[in-house]
């Protein structure tokens, strides 16, 4: 406790050292006229008094300084000296302070913001209590899109009853269109999303109601009255953030609900579920209602305490087959199988690799920060021998100066890290805000306390990683010869030199790792953009189309047809048609088969189904390869027909024309093939296509995507379409044509995510590899002035100088881009798995990123090669 | 004339504590005076051991000090006597009460008895 009180106040009184040290002197000086006065008293004469007193007292320096080191904290205080002095030294140098904290501000920045991704997305928890005992099952064994890898009523609540390993199952449903409404009865119409979720889901996931209260169970059954959930956005957006909205209602296509709660604000579904969907309401799914609709639940249990996933996953093998012997009824299409994952896993796994990837490019870049100053600070080291061995002449220990060295890059770190710091505040930030990028949780991204701790690790580690070489360098140095010296820099000699081409070339060859990497990366990336999408998205719009028929098909049809056929009578616009999925977009899985064909009992005749009008496969721009389009004549009423795709017709009907032919799985009665149109990617650009199915209208009450191709642009469009969907169905909400070409974009932003993070940092790699060859090279130069001077004297050309120069540095950039290139073999492998059609040892990419580093690396000479070719003979021997 | 003797580390802070006690506020000064004389002339204080002594008392809060005027009108530090440096310069006079005890038994233990 004493010693603690004294450290304490030791530590305070460091940084009230000029008072403390005036009070010391007055009350010295009060002692020595105390002692005066005294031995006037005793009769002295004055000079003596004060003679006598001033040897009994000792000497006064010692007193002060003994008392100083007891005062305070002498290592603290020389910590602090040690920095006021790195801050006086450095600002005598701006330029060099300036590139210095640039370079680190950039490299700290990247390092800080790329963590916050990664804490985000993989180290932080899933915002849930105990997230860590949430599963999430995936059905089909991942094979298929999302119809397959889905669960049906039938087969969650055998889940939901039977698997003993969960305290709970819950489900909510997938297929977004089923629960979009038009919202009236509170201001203007308009168009919301819902998703419907199963009793337990909000008390799985551990989510209480910010206001109100989550559903009861009588709320799922068939004929309750209707009631919803607000989401914490759409409450203060659209509500006001008022708390009186519980118990208010508002009509979802024409129906009163109930609003009985709003969820908290920490509360984000599409974050974790489904990136970039927004979410106004959530509403009760009713199973009943559901239960024939296929499979369209999505599955989430919470392991009770003590169970592993293995066990879980052991209960749940055993327990599939029982099901499915259980239920012979037709609509058990398949198997149910549950591979279990954490749901953590299951959001943000197959960003592992490209997070790793990711973090391994800040971190090279922070390498070659690091190399960059060493370099920097072994030049400032060498203009600065003479302070340093002037300093170790009046005592200062070999050690003091090393830690001077030290002091002085931790405070360009501190600096560097300071302004990296808001720049990484400005990349999440920007990032935080980017709902076009399909990545999950990216929205909660931000530079949090576990972020700080990072960087101030970095910083630390930065500060002493390039403090380092100029360290030992200094204190091995002779500093008395260093003092006698007369020339500039001539004492620090070869190994000097060599330690700094050595930093070179490892810049180079990080830099060039760093090239190769995101140059495959990049070139996957033009091969995506490369892809054939099967359809146009260019001149392509796209508006939902509100319409609420009574349910039934057959008075569907023939209001979508005139819609169709006013839409298309309006200047500008080429074509139009609905289909009620878009591709990239969603999608449902039917089935399609050939009645004609034998299938093995595990045969996949899964298909994509999507309900289009006739116009819709041309407006889109699909190919129609055989056959002919659907038309307004193919009703329910006539002959059933469908349109496949390629990829359908080669599995089903191989080698032969499908047209004509019968086809089952789709409808209760068999259909005939009238057309065969080319794929299109359906879930992304880089998975391949799928069977897929074309319908007419009438097989569904489902969404309806009007796509209008036209060269106007979409607000044009809105404004001249909006006010014809809103005569012809007056609940129409007022919302905006979209651009079918964001689609795609969103279908490649995470990939366009990285490609662009990844580039960058390689840029910034190679600026920095270019400085740090310029600086080494230009140094050189400067150092041999006199040399090439004499050279020039005795007869060397310009040419000849220059050569000599551009051939040091290619050297250096060789040796670099040999070790840059071996060390890329091996990490191009690494990120194998995330190249698409590229190889990783792709000739192209090494070419050019070689190409590319000699020319940077010959600009980076040029100067100085111009700068010895200018010397001039007579003043280079003359100036020293 | 026999040498004066400086004080042994450690002794002088009792000195001060107990100077402080029998005399109360005091200035540095007349802290050594103090101590020389009750020494009989033996110790010399200076203020290179004694400053520093203070100064460790003061943060570990048996002394604390503020200025005032001395006798004969100078502006001086006066410490004072905490209430933790009572306690303290209790406990010490105990303790080296006991420790001199067991020295002059063991010192004339260590003479030849008859």
């Amino acid at each position: 406790m004493r010693k603690l009180r004294a450290w304490l106040i030791r530590f305070v009184e460091v940084f009230r050292n000029q008072q403390r040290e005036a009070e010391l002197s007055g009350e010295l000086e009060s002692h020595l006229q105390l002692h005066i006065d005294d031995n006037l008293r005793a009769g002295m004469s004055p000079a003596e008094a004060r003679r006598r007193a001033l040897i009994k007292l000792g000497g006064l320096e010692q007193t002060k300084d003994s008392y100083r080191g007891a005062a305070g904290l002498p290592f603290l205080e020389a910590l602090i000296q040690d920095a006021r002095f790195a801050v006086r030294s450095l600002r005598k140098t701006p330029g060099f302070t300036a590139v210095a904290v640039l370079t680190l501000a950039l490299g700290i920045g990247a390092n800080v913001a790329v963590f916050s991704v990664v804490n985000t997305l993989l180290l932080r928890p899933l915002p849930f209590p105990d997230s860590e005992r949430l599963v999430w099952f995936t059905g089909n064994h991942g094979q298929g899109g999302l119809s397959p890898t889905t669960y049906n009523v039938g087969s969650y609540e055998e889940y939901a009853r039977h698997a003993q390993s969960f305290e709970e199952v819950t489900c909510y449903q997938t297929f977004w269109g089923s629960s979009e409404y038009n919202m009236t009865g509170h201001g203007e119409p308009r168009h919301v999303q819902a998703v419907m979720v199963a009793n337990n889901f909000f008390r799985t996931l551990g989510v209480p109601p910010a206001l109100g209260r989550t559903f009861l169970p009588g709320e799922h059954q068939k004929g309750a009255a209707p009631v919803a959930l607000l989401t914490d956005w759409f409450w203060r957006q659209e509500f006001g953030g008022d708390p009186q909205v519980v118990g208010q209602s508002v009509r979802l296509d024409n129906r009163a609900v109930t609003i009985v709660g709003v969820l908290p604000a920490s509360f984000d579904f599409a974050a974790v579920f489904s990136p970039g969907l927004r979410v106004h309401f959530f509403t009760p799914a009713v199973m009943d209602e559901i239960r024939t609709w296929g499979n369209t639940v999505a599955m989430v249990g919470r392991l009770r305490p003590g169970i592993s996933l293995e066990q879980a996953q052991t209960e749940t093998n055993l327990l599939s087959p029982q099901f499915r012997a259980a239920h012979p009824e037709p609509d058990w299409f398949m198997e149910y199988s549950a591979d279990l994952s954490y749901l953590k896993d299951h959001v943000t796994g197959k960003l592992h690799r490209s997070l790793f990837v990711l973090w391994a490019a800040v971190a090279l870049i922070l390498l070659i920060v690091c190399v960059n100053l060493s370099n920097l600070m072994l030049a400032r080291l060498a203009s600065r021998t003479k302070e340093f061995a002037m300093r170790g002449a009046l005592g200062a220990s070999r050690g003091r100066l090393v830690r001077q060295l030290l002091t002085e890059s931790l405070v360009l770190s501190a600096a560097g890290a300071a302004l990296g710091i808001g720049l990484a505040f400005g990349i999440t930030s920007y990032l935080a805000r980017q709902s076009s990028i399909a990545l999950p949780l990216l929205n909660t991204i931000r530079v949090d306390s576990a972020a700080l701790a990072w960087t101030l690790f970095v910083t630390v580690l930065v500060g002493i990683l390039f403090g380092i070489a100029p360290g030992v360098i200094l204190s091995r140095s002779n500093m008395q010869s260093n003092l006698k010296d007369s020339g500039r820099g001539l004492s620090e000699g070869r190994s000097h030199d060599r330690v700094r081409s050595v930093l070179v070339v490892s810049e180079v060859a990080l830099a060039c790792v760093l090239l190769i990497g995101s140059g495959l990366l990049f070139r996957s990336f033009l091969r995506v953009l490369d892809v054939d999408l099967g359809f146009q998205p260019s001149n392509l719009s796209v508006v939902d189309v509100i319409y609420d028929g009574g349910a039934k098909g057959e008075k569907r049809g023939p209001v979508l047809q005139e819609i169709l056929s006013e839409v298309q009578s309006i200047p500008g616009v080429e074509s139009a048609g609905i289909a009620d999925m878009l591709p990239l977009d969603r999608d449902r899985g039917w089935g399609l088969a050939n009645p004609s064909r034998e299938y093995r009992r595990d045969a996949d005749t899964g298909a994509i189904v999507r309900i289009v009008s006739p116009g819709y496969l041309r407006t889109m721009g699909i190919r129609l390869i055989e056959g002919r389009d659907i038309s307004w004549q193919d009703t329910l009423a006539n002959e059933r027909v469908v349109v496949i795709n390629e990829t359908a017709a080669r599995r089903h009907f191989p080698g032969e024309s499908p047209i004509g032919r019968a086809a089952t799985g789709f409808d209760n009665k068999p259909g005939t093939v009238i057309g065969v149109v080319a794929d299109v990617r359906i879930h992304s650009l880089e998975t391949s296509p799928e069977p897929e199915i074309y319908l007419p209208l009438n097989y569904g009450p489902e969404g309806a995507q009007l796509v209008v191709r036209s060269t106007l642009p979409p607000a044009t469009l809105t404004s001249s379409i909006m006010p014809v969907l809103r005569r012809i169905t007056p609940d129409q909400p007022n919302a905006a044509f979209r651009s079918v070409q964001t689609l795609v974009d969103r279908s490649v932003s995470p990939r366009r995510f990285f490609v662009l993070l990844v580039s960058s940092f390689a840029g910034l790699g190679l600026v920095l590899a270019a400085l740090g060859i310029f600086g080494v090279i230009s140094y050189s130069v400067t150092r041999q002035t006199q040399e090439f001077g004499i050279r020039m004297a005795l007869g060397a050309t310009p040419g000849l100088v220059r050569r000599n120069v551009l051939g040091r540095t290619l050297k250096l950039a060789g040796i670099g881009m040999g070790m840059g290139a071996v060390a890329s073999v091996v990490t191009s492998r690494v990120i194998a798995s995330l190249l698409f059609q590229t190889e990783p040892g792709d000739p192209m990419t090494f070419v050019t990123v070689m190409f590319l580093l000699v020319c940077v690396a010959l600009t980076a000479g040029y100067f100085p090669a111009l700068r010895a070719t200018r010397i001039q003979p007579s003043t280079a021997l003359r100036c020293e | 004339m026999a040498e004066k003797q400086e004080v042994q580390q450690g002794t002088l802070a009792l000195m001060v504590l107990k100077t402080l006690e029998a005399i109360g506020p005091l200035h540095g000064y007349g802290i050594a005076r103090r101590i020389e004389q009750v020494s009989g002339e033996i110790l010399s204080v200076n203020y290179g051991t004694l400053y520093p002594a203070l100064l460790k008392l003061e943060q570990e809060g048996d002394i604390a000090s503020e200025w005032g005027f001395s006798e004969n009108n100078r502006k001086a530090k006066f410490y004072r006597l905490t209430r933790a440096g009572r306690h303290r310069l209790a406990k010490e006079t105990h303790e080296w009460g006991r420790t001199t005890a067991i020295l002059q038994k063991f010192l004339g233990a260590t003479e030849p008895s008859v």
